[in-house]
């Protein structure tokens, strides 16, 4: 469980996270969505202790993260943005460090890198510097590095960001089988797909606020669940309407052409906002 | 403390072996130039107290080796793996303290500053000087590379840019390779530079392994302050290190 209370952040006189409160619950995928520079991967290293806070505080499954540092280190794994493998290690090396670095004894820490390589379906290419791998591989091999402990949450920061769609969909898949089997997930992304299909619940941030939380689903009930899209002197404007009735009687008033469809995340971003996720 | 230090150490011990050959042939030319320039070239008919010129620049090489091997493995690389490939964050996140961290690391570039001294060693034999090495010889060389180690840590540490880390080089390393006792006497310079020049710490890495190769023995002054840049540097790698986050 992560309890985050007026957790903040300032950069000289920027505010990069402005009294965040959040909740995050056993066994729940969170996602933490909005734009660059709104304030998530600061999020991320704060409670990571990458980054000092300035204020507010947090607790993560009870134990409060700067107060019991030590007993924060084994409790969360850590998959960070940017790809930060040891390029000069083999894939086994990488684990065997991290491995290390938390005392897991030798006989068991063999065994754990050995199933670590199975699950995330690396264990032919063990003996390969991490430098040759692909994008996918190489963040298939961060996940297995930040399991290596045993860690109770996982913070993943734009796990995705980069990969193909393809490659997409293998690691969204990894993040489900580690839900199922009792993972506490926080991870950011600006990927709306990402959002509405991996996570239980989401909060929208943008500026350094939380804008809005909750299930895909309830979000898209704040704003209408269909949209009519129509064309008016080249500017695209959108209606909003509870159901897809409303939604074809409006459309069928207008003389242009027009386009309906679902809401999705991205428009309750739109509407929160006056822009896109990714102006 | 003591398992923590030995991982960060493993880690590099593991990519030393793995690159070996890159890493000798690398110190094998600066030093193999300079002995063939000033030993044999230059300093044919040079005599320095008494002695050959390749007999008087030897220790200076190997000081000067140990402190440009030990500083930019530890330097460059940190300062590398702080901004660009961010692979200290996994250091930072784990349950290891910042001594045990920069210890790990400031032994390994030690490491490695004895390695390239030991290369210069071979070659001075081979180039026929006459050197007496004994025990205290090889502490002072690993007192040199612990030194330019953990001042490598600090400025990889402090310094924000790849481009500062050069500076940082030409500033503070190139003209202590050149001024501290390495190549000539620096009695030999005006008295106000004789001054800045013995304060710098390669300067007593070049008086002592002088001293002790040509058999005058110990100078427990210069050790004394060998030992404490060693200190003084290492403590503030490790606060450096705190203060990251």
């Amino acid at each position: 469980m992560i309890e985050i209370r007026q957790l903040a952040k300032q950069y000289g006189s920027i505010q990069a996270v402005d009294g965040l409160d959040l909740i995050i619950d056993v066994g729940e995928i969170f996602g933490l969505l909005g734009p660059n520079g709104a304030g998530k991967t600061t999020t991320i290293r704060m409670l990571t202790m990458l980054t000092r806070h300035s204020g507010g505080s947090a607790l993560i499954n009870g134990y409060e993260i700067t107060r019991d540092l030590s007993k924060v280190k084994k409790e969360i794994g850590v998959v960070p943005q940017h790809m930060n493998l040891d390029l000069e290690l083999t894939a086994r090396e990488n684990l065997e460090l991290h491995g290390r670095l938390h005392k897991i004894p030798g006989t068991e820490r063999r065994q754990r890198i050995q199933e670590l390589l199975d699950y995330v379906e690396l264990a032919d290419r063990a003996q390969d510097l991490a430098g040759k791998f692909s994008g996918g591989m190489k963040r298939r091999l961060m996940i297995a590095r930040a399991l290596m402990h045993y860690p109770g949450v996982l913070f993943l920061d734009e796990p995705t960001a980069g990969l193909d769609p393809q490659t997409r969909r293998k690691i969204w898949d990894l993040i489900r089988r580690m839900n199922s089997e009792g993972m506490t997930v926080l991870l950011t992304t600006h990927y709306i797909e990402e959002a509405e299909l991996l996570c239980h619940r989401v909060g929208i941030m943008d500026r350094g606020r939380l804008i809005a939380l909750g299930t895909p689903a309830e979000l898209k009930k704040m704003v209408g669940e269909v949209v009519v899209e129509a064309l008016n002197h080249g500017d695209t404007e959108y209606r909003f309407f509870a159901g897809r009735e409303q939604a074809l009687e409006y459309a069928g008033s207008l003389a242009e052409n027009v386009a309906i469809r679902e809401a999705n995340l991205e428009d309750v971003f739109v509407e929160l906002t006056g822009r896109k996720v990714g102006d | 403390m003591k398992i923590d230090f030995y991982t960060v150490f493993w880690r590099e011990m593991v990519v030393l072996r793995r690159t070996f050959s890159k890493f000798f042939a690398s110190r094998l030319v600066g030093p193999l130039l300079y002995l063939v320039a000033f030993g044999l070239g230059l300093g044919r008919s040079i005599q320095m107290n008494g002695g050959s010129y390749m007999e008087f620049i030897v220790p200076g090489i190997i000081a000067l080796s140990a402190m440009n091997t030990s500083f930019s493995a530890v330097g460059t690389n940190l300062n590398m793996s702080r901004l660009y490939h961010k692979t200290l964050d996994e250091y930072l996140i784990a349950p290891i303290s910042a001594g045990a961290f920069v210890l790990g690391k400031v032994l390994a570039g030690t490491v490695r500053g004895l390695i390239a001294s030991l290369i210069i060693l071979v070659l001075a034999f081979l180039f026929g000087a006459h050197l007496a090495v004994n025990g205290w010889f090889f502490l002072v060389v690993v007192l040199t590379g612990f030194l330019f180690s953990a001042l490598g840590a600090v400025a990889a540490m402090v310094v924000n840019s790849h481009e500062d880390m050069a500076n940082f080089s030409t500033f503070v390393i190139l003209p202590m390779s050149f001024l501290c006792g390495t190549f000539f006497s620096p009695d030999r310079l005006p008295q106000v530079f004789g001054y800045v020049i013995n304060v710098l710490p390669l300067t007593h890495a070049s008086y002592l392994l002088r001293a002790l190769v040509s058999g005058q023995g110990m100078l427990p002054l210069s050790l004394a302050v060998l030992a404490v840049y060693a200190a003084v540097f290492f403590a503030a790698a490790v606060a450096a290190v705190r203060k990251v986050r």
